[in-house]
């Protein structure tokens, strides 16, 4: 359709980038603005015997102190997501505060804020509070909180629980696995990771006393949500009474979702001080205070029988949620994570439990995959072990399983055994093109050559399906959530024939502006600088539900594309008018409705301006044209692809170079196939930055030994190489653009064919099996040990 | 204590606490906030700009040691009205998503490209080693500044 749509068009809000013109949360200066240092914890787990603030309340500069007592009365920031317990108990949500009265329960945790007329003056004054600590016994792992006897991180709680679930049907799995003539066992550990987008948390406060009104501009994924949040379960202020603005954001992977502690201490505070308040993270607090994502201990068991079919697949998880519940961590290793277990393959029996454990660490919750790379890394880790127990080819005992193509139209859904139906699907062409583009017949005997010359050259696969563009409202509804997961769009024809598009999705990268913008052109068949897209602002955009799972083509812009079918419809009747023809005699296209078979039309600008200056307008018919169109998608997309890496390892140092990385995703219809290449660009990196670099490490004392940049790695430009991407289209079937999305895939799909490679090149040295990340002493250490 | 300097072509004059970081200068005294902050540990590269002819991170120096110093930012790279052809490049080849590690990543890539106009992707890539960007998997940046080498040719 159109000359847009499929097309690589440059990014329309680059210019501000380039240039140093973005508006960033911690860009932005308000008339009277104080400044926020918040103390943190440098304990893990400590009772408060006493706080004294006299000295910073005195320093210079400072405006304001407030501690736990101070908020004591405010509700904490809620949890968006109910996770019942197997037995029906309620799942235990304790408060998570705005500032803590009682006890720290991470390093971290927020003790006191001090308000100053400059930054440097409130930490200097935050230097001088003093809180006198009882230390407490510490725990740090999933598996350890759980044990009888652990300490409590919530002492109101019997343990450190949050709920136990499940899903699938253990009976059968167990049958399944009894009857298999092999079973693959693994322990896998899926480590915790620090997103890190490179620009840190910013908030600003701004409560308006003359209006009773409060602004707050942050640094947010989804500004309505933390609208929604705040307003009705911390602050109990009326909704229209806020504004909540995210211009600019530089960056997200999931970690700017959640609605923080901070974003309502400074709109509170604000309030209290009757002036405006900037927050803005620094990166030590970021890395002890944004959450976390991953940590899951697991141990699985996969069936197959003879002839290399599955027969069944057995998993139990230990999710680390952290201190608190953030805002969709409870959905994360579960609906998230289990139903996701499915895979590419027809695996007849699935099961999986898993315990989600408080623990005084950092709150864990999703980043980029949340809960998908977490299945993807189980299953295929397994998928690449259990070939090699049975001296199968990876490829083929893939292939051997895959669930064969269906396009959701003229065959059915595929019904899962936990709980989906994925929409559309052809697992086998993915693979056989990353097959084709790495050459694999070849490479495996240039892998047999390089050997015998004493190179580990390794192949690693990894055949991935995501559940995204979340998600229907009733369904997740019944599965929990506590909101919907619908997107709005509104559409202003302007008098000239222009187009403002207010859109509930929220861009931090993944260029809206340009994409939709696109969309936009097609549908109504107009210049592309004739569209604004406008996103980021609650006093704009009618509603919206942000920007996460890979949602805002899929949900985003199918809104934006029912907007744009009412725009037409009423365009057409304003048209039929003008041109004394009947509706139905009317084509559109090229921005133009001709009476079919003549010569006669009416531009889409004519109609403009004919419905703004309405002197010969169809009786009964409101002039103007604008349209809101709320979306709730009637199922999740399911985006799915093979990625083929080949490293080598150099054994006498434990270092793996990557020498190629082919991925073929399949991620439905394409508006802008450069865009959709770079998010898998980038997707890729962070999910190999897991497999090789990434760790987050904390001791048994609670302390964050990864903290800083210094010590956590993440991937730097001479880590990585070119990768080689490619895709097939296989449309989304209930979606108007056919759209699956492509924000996570990358992640999801790259971290296990990176070590699924490395260990494939240190099968020959006796090692079967590494834990993430795979740092050179670690590798070097294996080898070492296994030989 | 007072400090002047030559910021993209404009003299400046203020008054500032010893402690005042060039970047804080920047970003706060002069409101060019174009030049950003991402850590506290000099890692990132976000702050990088260029004094007298070099590119520094600007969260490793305080203003005062830039008393007299020459400095370009993101917002002076463009003469009059027409862009470097490194930022460009960052549009042509989709060298940016979020944009916030672009204008660091821009201004070691000009200190690059002085040194050597013809780089290597292996040159690119161990050249902005110091500069994190966590969106775009770095390949296309890679493209981008070969494309603005390419433009000088």
């Amino acid at each position: 359709m159109g000359k847009y749509i499929g097309q690589a068009i440059k990014r329309v809000e680059d210019q501000r980038f380039i240039t140093g013109k973005g508006t960033y949360t911690d860009d932005i200066v308000l008339h009277r603005m104080t400044h926020a240092y918040i103390l943190r914890s440098q304990l893990a787990h400590a009772r408060i015997k006493s706080i004294d603030t006299s000295a910073a309340k005195a320093a210079p500069g400072v405006v304001a102190v407030f501690t736990g007592a101070d908020v004591q009365e405010v509700n904490g920031v809620p949890c968006g997501w109910q996770v019942n317990f197997k037995s029906g108990e309620t799942m235990r949500e304790p408060k998570h505060p705005l500032l803590v009265h009682d006890k720290v329960r991470h390093v971290g945790d927020s003790v006191a804020v001090v308000i100053a007329e400059t930054k440097a003056q409130a930490r200097d004054a935050a230097d001088l509070i003093e809180v006198d600590y009882e230390e407490l016994p510490v725990v740090v792992e999933s598996v350890d909180a759980l044990k009888p006897g652990a300490a409590k991180v919530h002492d109101e709680l019997p343990d450190n629980l949050v709920f136990d679930w499940e899903l699938g049907d253990a009976s059968a799995a167990d049958e399944g696995l009894a009857k298999a003539a092999h079973v693959t066992s693994m322990k896998i550990r899926n480590q915790r990771l620090v997103p890190n987008p490179i620009e840190p948390r910013s908030y600003i406060g701004d409560y308006d006393a003359s209006r009773d009104n409060y602004t707050l501009y942050t640094s947010s994924q989804n500004p309505h949500v933390i609208r929604l949040l705040m307003c009705a379960f911390v602050l109990g202020i009326p909704e229209h009474k806020v504004r909540v603005v995210a211009k600019d954001v530089g960056g997200g992977f999931g970690s700017k979702i959640y609605h923080y502690t901070e974003e309502a201490l400074v709109t509170w505070a604000s309030k209290q001080i009757g002036r405006p308040i900037k927050w803005t993270s620094e990166r030590s607090e970021a890395f002890v205070t944004d959450a976390h994502g991953r940590d899951h201990h697991t141990t699985a068991q996969m069936g197959f029988d003879a002839d290399g079919k599955l027969t069944a697949l057995k998993v139990h998880t230990d999710a680390n949620i952290g201190a608190y519940l953030s805002t969709f961590s409870t959905a994360v290793p579960t609906y998230l994570y289990g139903t996701l277990l499915q895979g590419q393959y027809t695996t007849p029996a699935v099961y999986v439990s898993v315990n989600a454990v408080f623990t005084n660490t950092t709150a864990v919750d999703a980043y980029r995959g949340a809960g998908r790379p977490e299945a993807t890394y189980l299953l295929e880790r397994l998928m690449d072990t259990a070939a090699a127990e049975m001296g199968m080819d990876p490829a083929e005992l893939r292939m051997k399983n895959f669930i064969p193509a269906f396009d959701g139209v003229d065959q059915p859904g595929y019904q899962t055994q936990v709980a989906l139906q994925y929409d559309s699907g052809n697992y086998e062409a993915a693979m056989r093109k990353a097959l084709d583009i790495i050459g694999y017949d070849e490479l495996r005997k240039e892998q047999e050559e390089a050997r015998k010359q004493g190179r580990y050259i390794g192949i690693g696969f990894s055949s991935y399906i995501e559940a995204c563009g979340i998600a229907p409202s009733a369904v997740v509804g019944s599965l929990g959530a506590r909101a919907g997961l619908f997107e709005s769009a509104n559409v202003r024809v302007q008098p000239t024939g222009m187009v403002s598009v207010y859109t509930g999705s929220h861009s931090h990268g993944q260029g809206h502006d340009t994409t939709f913008a696109q969309v936009v052109a097609d549908h109504l068949g107009i210049d592309m600088s004739n569209v604004e897209i406008i996103h980021g602002d609650t006093e704009q955009v009618p509603f919206g539900m942000g920007t996460y799972g890979s949602r805002s083509l899929a949900v985003g812009g199918s809104a934006i594309v029912g907007a744009l079918e009412k725009v037409k419809e009423k365009g057409a009747k304003v048209a039929a008018h003008l041109l004394e023809a009947s509706e139905q005699d009317l084509e559109f296209a090229d921005g133009s409705w001709t009476v079919k078979g003549t010569d006669k039309s009416i531009s889409f600008g004519e109609v403009a301006l004919a419905s703004y200056v309405p002197h010969n307008f169809p009786e009964g018919l409101e002039p103007g044209i604008e349209f809101n169109s709320f979306y709730d998608p009637a199922n999740f997309t399911y985006p799915f692809g093979t990625y083929i890496a080949v490293v080598e390892v150099d054994p006498e140092t434990g270092k793996t170079t990557i020498k190629r990385f082919v991925a073929v995703d399949d991620v439905g219809n394409i508006v802008n196939p450069m865009i959709v290449e770079g998010q898998i660009h980038g997707g890729l990196a962070q999910g190999i930055g897991q497999a090789l670099l990434e760790g987050a490490v904390y001791d048994e004392s609670g302390q964050l030994t990864t903290g800083t940049f210094l010590d956590y790695a993440m991937p730097r430009a001479d880590d990585l190489i070119s990768f080689e991407v490619d895709g097939n289209v296989t449309p989304c079937p209930h979606n108007p653009l056919g759209a699956k999305g492509a924000g996570e895939a990358g992640c999801i799909g790259s971290t296990p064919a990176i070590v699924n490679a490395v260990v494939d090149a240190l099968r020959p040295l006796g090692v079967s099996d590494l834990a993430m990340p795979l740092t050179p002493q670690k590798v070097w250490a294996a080898i070492n040990s296994a030989s | 204590m007072q400090v002047t300097m030559t910021v993209n072509g404009a003299t400046v004059s203020q008054d500032v606490e010893p402690r005042t970081l060039l970047v804080q200068f920047l970003r706060e005294n002069l409101s060019l906030t174009g030049t950003h902050v991402g850590c506290d540990t000099s890692s990132c590269g976000a702050c990088t700009i260029v004094v007298n002819g070099e590119s520094v991170k600007s969260c490793t120096l305080l203003a005062v040691q830039c008393d007299g110093a020459e400095i370009t930012t993101i917002e002076g790279l463009a003469s009059n009205g027409t862009l470097h052809p490194l930022q460009e490049g960052f549009r042509e080849k989709h060298g940016l998503q979020c944009g916030y590690c672009t204008p660091g990543m821009i201004m070691s890539s000009w200190q690059l490209l002085q040194r050597n106009p013809k780089p290597s992707e292996q040159e690119i890539r161990h050249a902005l080693e110091g500069n994190f960007c966590r969106c775009t998997g770095y390949d296309n940046i890679v493209k981008a500044v070969q494309w603005a080498a390419d433009q000088s040719a």
